[in-house]
């Protein structure tokens, strides 16, 4: 039988780290994820699997030596919450434009600046619109669970591997500190050299062998035309993601007439307030997006004939809301519900706003 | 003799090496990035560890050393070099790893990772450029570069005052327990040239050993940046940067 | 004994910064007065009789044209 732990989500992602073969982890502390490096600095992952484990002196130099470990062709991550995400956001574009495959795991806090270490999702348009400079994305995994933290961090280093792209789990403060049993899964090796040689050799830098041309990482391409057509590459494989990739959970949409869009923690919370409009008789259902990067924008576009509304609700004043108002593209009225500061509203709360905005 | 007689390959002393690949290199005429890479190339040879080498270029002029020496290399964001060479030593603990960086990325907006990577003693060797100017972006003024000189940003020459003192990095690296070995050196002429490369050997050498940061600072022209032909720019060098940069060994464990 | 040298310069990559010049302690080299296909002024060797193939101009050349040989006489 599996074995299943109590522990907290960010707890979760450490352990998932470790099982899952990462090769390396760099970070800086920061609330509300600390816990994540602080689990590894006592699993001592470097005597059991080989897996490296480093404070960094800064959010800035964790992506940087992310973007080092990536270049090898190494599985690696960092973690940080939304200043130290902010500071990240240089590296995290360099990444992209290098197509380097990456996890890099943000328990969102209120912003802007400071703001406070209570969980918010103010992170949404930093982390699906790119955040650094260029055109890019990032795959963007959104866990509502510990062991959706546990599972994502796997899937994360699956798909950055796939597309050659960093992958970003965009947490919360809530799902990153509350405790919850989780399941591990069975132990997966870390890929030895040769075996990255072998897979990843016609880019990694594992060193120039004789007969094979030099592998250079880069993002710099000075000549307009080949830089037009690294742009284009990118741009393809979003597409693609967006074709292949897209995950999501749907709670009573079958029969639904309104639905409610919300993410990570707000998704559970929003799942207790479809189930009081149930009891009501009001035919309410949840669409919960799993990828905020590819956005599910092709099961909004199939579910908006049958319904009278849409509903985002987030921790937020307003930002996945864009995305489903553009999916919806007018056809229907799409409602908004957001708490700020760190506060995180209830099942009732939400419920209310709800009612008031199909009654307006 | 005649000449012909002399050059037959039996008879060569020196050529190119092959770890140096034969695109022309785009720095103007006498810069000093040209002689420091050849000599990385060729201490690479020497030690026949092309394999085992990954290279961290930086920005600035030298981002394209990836196009002159043929070892596989990663191209850092604006200062982080050290930081991303930390993390290919450590998942990488059998291969050399080595950063070159200029002033401005190594002394200014990189000052927190060279700092950090030495304090750790990162098993890193660091060839760092100091031509005391910003070459790429066009001749703007660099924390080494010396009061009173003029550069695109100090028109009227650095003073004190407002941009405060040359930075002798290299000094405050070597305070730091994490570096084993560091110096300073110049390309200017024959001999100072193969100096350097001994201490680029010495510094791969280093590595291999496992005896921490090895810094090698090479205190370099930029002619077109200083405004002076390449012969006028070593003797300016000579003259104005060696007594604030002196030559030689700082610490060597 | 003495030492007998030639240089080979690749004029096409030399960009006539002369620092191979002031490095030459026979005063072996010089710049020519044509230039290549990018217009500098290549090195060469102007009093081959001179050179003892001391490799100190290859040393310091920045673009690494300089080839040398050395006999023994």
């Amino acid at each position: 039988m599996a074995e299943k732990i109590l522990m907290k989500g960010n707890e979760a992602i450490a352990h998932a780290a470790i099982r899952c073969g990462c090769d390396g982890y760099f970070g800086y502390p920061i609330t509300p994820q600390s816990e994540i490096m602080e689990t590894l600095m006592e699993e001592q992952p470097w005597e059991t699997t080989g897996m490296v484990v480093l404070q960094a002196e800064s959010e800035t130099s964790s992506i940087n030596m992310i973007y080092g470990g990536a270049c090898c062709g190494k599985k690696v991550m960092t973690s940080s919450s939304s200043p130290g995400v902010s500071l990240m956001c240089e590296g995290l574009s360099y990444l992209a434009g290098a197509e380097l495959p990456c996890l890099v795991v943000n328990v969102v806090r209120g912003g802007p600046g400071l703001g406070t270490i209570q969980p918010g999702q103010g992170d949404y348009f930093q982390a699906v619109k790119g955040g650094g400079h260029g055109d890019y994305k990032m795959v963007v995994l959104a866990p509502s669970s510990a062991q959706e933290m546990y599972d994502f961090v796997d899937l994360s280093f699956e798909l950055a591997f796939k597309y050659r792209t960093p992958a970003m789990i965009l947490a919360d403060g809530v799902v990153g500190q509350m405790m919850e049993t989780v399941e591990l899964r069975p132990m997966k090796p870390r890929l030895t050299n040769e075996q990255i040689i072998e897979k990843y050799s016609s880019w990694a830098t594992t060193g120039k062998t004789p007969g094979r041309k030099q592998n250079v990482v880069t993002s710099l391409a000075l000549d307009s035309i080949i830089h037009e057509q690294l742009n284009n590459t990118l741009q393809a494989k979003y597409r693609k993601m967006e074709e292949d990739d897209v995950r999501f959970e749907e709670i009573m949409c079958d029969d639904a007439e309104h639905v409610i869009v919300a993410y990570g923690c707000m998704a559970r919370i929003c799942e207790s307030t479809v189930e009081m409009a149930r009891k009501e008789g009001i035919k309410l259902g949840l669409l919960r997006p799993i990828t905020l990067f590819p956005f599910p924008t092709n099961e909004i576009n199939r579910l908006v004939p049958q319904l009278k509304t849409m509903m985002s609700v987030e921790l937020s004043a307003g930002q996945m809301v864009e995305d489903v108002r553009l999916a919806v593209n007018g056809r229907i009225p799409v409602n908004f519900f957001g708490r700020l500061g760190g506060i995180v509203p209830s099942p009732d709360e939400v419920f209310e706003a709800f009612k008031k905005a199909i009654n307006k | 003799m005649d000449v012909n007689d002399i050059i037959k390959p039996e008879n060569m002393v020196y050529s190119k090496t092959p770890v140096l690949t034969s695109t022309t290199m785009h720095y103007c005429p006498g810069c000093s990035h040209g002689t420091v890479h050849k000599l990385i190339a060729e201490v690479i040879d020497e030690m026949g560890i092309q394999e085992k080498t990954i290279g961290v270029s930086p920005v600035g002029c030298a981002v394209f050393a990836y196009n002159y020496v043929d070892i596989d290399w990663q191209q850092a964001a604006h200062g982080r070099a050290p930081a991303v060479a930390t993390a290919t030593k450590r998942l990488h603990p059998e291969k050399y790893v080595f950063t070159y960086q200029g002033d401005g990325d190594l002394a200014s907006i990189g000052t927190a990772e060279i700092m950090h990577a030495c304090n750790r003693g990162e098993n890193i060797v660091v060839i760092f450029i100091n031509n005391a100017i910003y070459g790429m972006t066009g001749g703007q003024m660099a924390p080494t570069t010396l009061l009173g000189m003029k550069t695109a940003t100090t028109p009227y020459g650095r003073t004190k005052e407002l941009h405060g003192s040359p930075l002798r990095i290299t000094e405050l690296l070597a305070q730091l327990e994490g570096t084993c070995y560091v110096t300073r050196q110049s390309v200017h002429n024959a001999a100072s040239a193969r100096k350097t490369k001994r201490a680029i050997r010495k510094a791969f050498e280093n590595s291999a050993l496992g005896k921490g940061t090895s810094f090698v600072e090479v205190v370099s022209t930029c002619n077109s940046g200083w405004k002076l032909s390449p012969v006028k720019a070593n003797e300016w060098m000579v003259e104005n940067m060696f007594p604030k940069y002196p030559v030689g060994d700082i610490k060597d464990l | 004994m003495a030492l007998k040298g030639a240089i080979v310069v690749d004029r096409e990559k030399c960009k006539g910064c002369g620092v191979c010049l002031v490095n030459c302690p026979t005063n072996t080299i010089a710049l020519a007065k044509e230039v290549n296909s990018k217009g500098y002024n290549f090195a060469f060797m102007a009093s081959p009789e001179s050179c003892t193939g001391c490799t100190n101009c290859a040393t310091v050349c920045p673009d690494t044209c300089i080839t040398v040989y050395r006999v023994k006489v």
